[in-house]
């Protein structure tokens, strides 16, 4: 009886290195992931690259596991693959790492892994290389997964420094989604709410833009930090005023209500599926257009555009004509007292 | 099923609070002199700055902002109580969003978390209970803060823990009261404030009734005022009209929730638990008598004042002495005329307590402010 329980969850012999770590690797990572580079199982993956590579590394340690909309094993390939795609980067070859702690149902790894291979096709990148590591009860919470990305540049110059005052800004969708859905599963608020995570794979939409020749001048996923961040990063870097219309930022309702609930604002809450872009005026409406044809980016905006007045600045303007600042998030998200 | 945006539309539509604006204007150019209004809440302030409200307004209508954020009048040596009982053995000490984030004496409750003790933020002040049930080998400290607004969920926790026997539960009281908060503001000779904005959520437990003594005490207009941009602007047109019309009367703009007595149920929970302390030393205001509450008796075993006396430190502690919060919070002067404001003092580094909560004067005025300047 004892055994078929323990069988059902990760053991610090997983990580061991002998026969139940291979087992895990072959049955469960294997399959999922297979490729004839990670098939050969040498030392390192072997790979080819002519011209620039953009190379990247993100660590998930998401609480919960699994959120509406997702789940850490999505968040980890779409994460990395987006930090690549955001410099118009090719996703191609990815590392995994998993540090699972013991105890961890190996049921929920498959779903977590199998929802890895899922996300995977839609970029067409493939892990080549990994490690499993399993430690003590307590020493981990369920699961951490690290993926590093590598891949061919298709357009070279994208930069946070790269914005100039004949661009607009452009959001890809309504903002905030990902932080509240997290927030709500984490405070397990019992609203009745459909709301779900924006983690998605971004290359597809890139691709295009980058198909149809758009200079993009720069291009960000606004992870954590939300939009605030980016717009943020970008003032600074370029040192520009970059001015954005309130009214114009889409928020759905759900976002808006739990911002209202919690003194949040939707602009400073993460995302893990929508990105910003500049780019001059001239190519707004071909990007927008673009866009507008993938289903997860048929809330496309233009929210602003830059100048050079208040040089690292972001200004939001209001619907009743007064302006302010549009500072980074500061601190942990604390809910509100009153 | 309604959406919440659907409740609050309205009352941010942009037609509205341009005419207000107009309205105001109006209004404002027949009052002779300026109106000072203070906007005692901090959820207030908050709404003025983060919809720039200040900036629609004629140059004769200024704001002070008032000592109405649980968070920002918290002294120094209560902070060091709360981190006291959370570095006891065995010990949880639960509290409310932001007070993680003030300094006391020797750190924040977030830097004393970093250190192992066990804080816990929470949202809903009931979930303290089930951290007791889940924790019967340890002592749960609920260290509450608020005003008259917060303390009827106090109550009921309290009334919780009574009714279902769970006695590893016990209680830092620090909730304050709005009127004699008033009363030390205007007591200073100094004071420039000739209106004010009562915090409706405060009327919505206490009445509007409240706020009375502060109309005939002081002769000023005192308007009980709602959260949103419109409810403020309209508050700001019933002060404006009052004052051009050389009145000074109690207002209630936020009709669809206030009443004149309020809601007895909540005051009656409130006062089953807890009696009016004799003074409490507020941070920037000094000792107020009778402006916060305390365990009665009977509930002497839940106060933790009394079981944890010998763990707590007795010495009052003045604010970093360059810091001003003291002057804002009576409206003598505002974030920007502080030394350290925005240099020594930022919200990642606060010297004050007013540049850590977000309901705070300096948190605001940095965050929002300064684009029209």
């Amino acid at each position: 009886m004892n055994q078929t329980i323990s069988k059902k969850v990760v053991q610090l012999s997983h990580g061991g290195g002998g026969k139940e770590m291979n087992h895990l690797i072959k049955d469960l990572f294997f399959k999922a992931f297979d490729n004839p580079i990670l098939r050969s199982e040498e030392d390192a993956a072997v790979l080819h690259f002519n011209g620039d590579v953009a190379f990247t590394t993100d660590s998930f340690t998401v609480a919960p596991l699994f959120f509406s909309g997702g789940d850490i094993g999505k968040l980890s390939i779409a994460g990395t693959v987006n930090d690549l795609a955001m410099m118009a980067a090719e996703p191609q070859y990815l590392s995994c790492s998993f540090i699972i702690e013991e105890g961890f149902e190996i049921a929920k790894l498959k779903t977590i892994v199998e929802s890895m291979a899922k996300e995977l096709k839609q970029s067409g990148a493939r892990i080549v290389c990994g490690d499993t590591k399993v430690v003590p009860r307590g020493c981990a919470d369920g699961l951490f997964i690290n993926t590093t990305g590598v891949g061919r540049i298709l357009q070279k110059g994208i930069s946070v420094k790269s914005v100039t005052d004949d661009d607009v800004i452009i959001v890809s969708r309504d903002i905030g989604r990902h932080g509240a859905a997290i927030l709500m599963a984490r405070e397990g608020l019992t609203l009745d709410s459909e709301l779900t995570s924006d983690c998605a794979t971004l290359w597809p939409i890139v691709e295009q833009l980058i198909a149809a020749n758009i200079e993009i001048h720069a291009m960000r996923d606004a992870t954590r930090g939300g939009l605030s961040a980016v717009l943020n990063e970008w003032a600074l870097a370029s040192d520009v005023e970059i001015n954005v219309h309130e009214e114009a930022i889409p928020v759905c309702d759900e976002v808006r209500g739990l911002c209202e609930l919690y003194g949040f604002e939707p602009f400073d809450l993460a995302n893990e599926g929508t990105f910003i872009l500049a780019v001059p005026k001239k190519s707004a409406d071909a990007t927008l257009e673009i866009m507008k044809r993938f289903c997860h980016c048929e809330q496309a905006a233009i929210i602003g555009d830059v100048n050079q007045n208040r040089k690292g600045k972001v200004i939001l303007n209001t619907p009743w004509g007064s302006t302010r600042y549009l500072d980074l998030p500061q601190g942990e998200l604390l809910p509100r007292i009153c | 099923m309604i959406a919440l945006t659907e409740l609050y539309k309205g009352f941010r539509d942009p037609e509205v609070i341009r005419s207000l604006a107009k309205e105001i204007a109006n209004y404002a150019s027949l009052v002779d002199g300026s109106v000072n209004i203070m906007e005692v809440c901090g959820g207030h302030t908050h709404t003025i700055m983060k919809y720039g409200l200040n900036q629609l307004l004629p140059d004769n209508i200024d704001f002070i902002h008032g000592p109405g954020c649980p968070v920002c009048i918290m002294p120094k040596e209560r902070i060091d109580h709360a981190a006291a009982l959370a570095s006891l053995p065995n010990t949880i000490l639960v509290t409310l969003g932001d007070m993680i984030r003030v300094p006391g004496s020797k750190g924040s409750l977030a830097n004393y978390r970093a250190n192992g003790c066990d804080i816990r933020p929470i949202y809903d002040p009931l979930d303290t209970l089930q951290i007791a049930i889940d924790n019967p080998n340890k002592t749960v400290v609920f260290f509450a803060i608020g005003f008259e607004t917060s303390t009827p969920m106090t109550a009921v926790l309290i009334d919780q823990a009574e009714q279902r026997q769970i006695n590893n539960l016990v209680f830092h009281i620090n909730h304050v009261l709005v009127p004699p908060a008033i009363d030390a503001v205007m007591a200073d000779p100094n004071v420039k404030v000739n209106a004010f904005i009562g915090p409706a959520h405060v009327s919505v437990i206490s009445g509007a009734k409240v706020y009375r003594p502060a109309v005939t005490d002081y002769n000023t207009p005192v308007v009980v005022s709602g959260f949103e941009p419109v409810d403020v602007m309209q508050s700001i047109l019933m002060i404006v009209k009052q004052k051009a019309a050389s009145k000074a009367e109690l207002e209630n703009q936020y009709s669809r929730s206030v009443s004149e007595d309020g809601n007895l149920a909540a005051q009656k929970m409130v006062n089953r638990y807890f009696k009016v302390r004799d003074n409490f030393r507020w941070r920037g205001l000094g000792p107020i008598p009778s402006s916060a509450l305390m365990l009665r008796e009977e509930y002497a075993h839940r106060d933790a004042e009394l079981v944890f006396a010998a763990h707590l430190p007795t010495d009052e502690i003045d604010d970093h002495k360059a810091c001003q919060c003291g002057d804002i919070l009576r409206g003598l002067c505002k974030p920007k005329d502080c030394k350290v404001f925005g240099r020594g003092c930022t919200p990642e580094t606060p010297l004050g307590s007013c540049m850590v909560s977000s309901e705070g004067a300096c948190n605001a005025y940095y965050r929002y402010n300064g684009v029209t300047e």
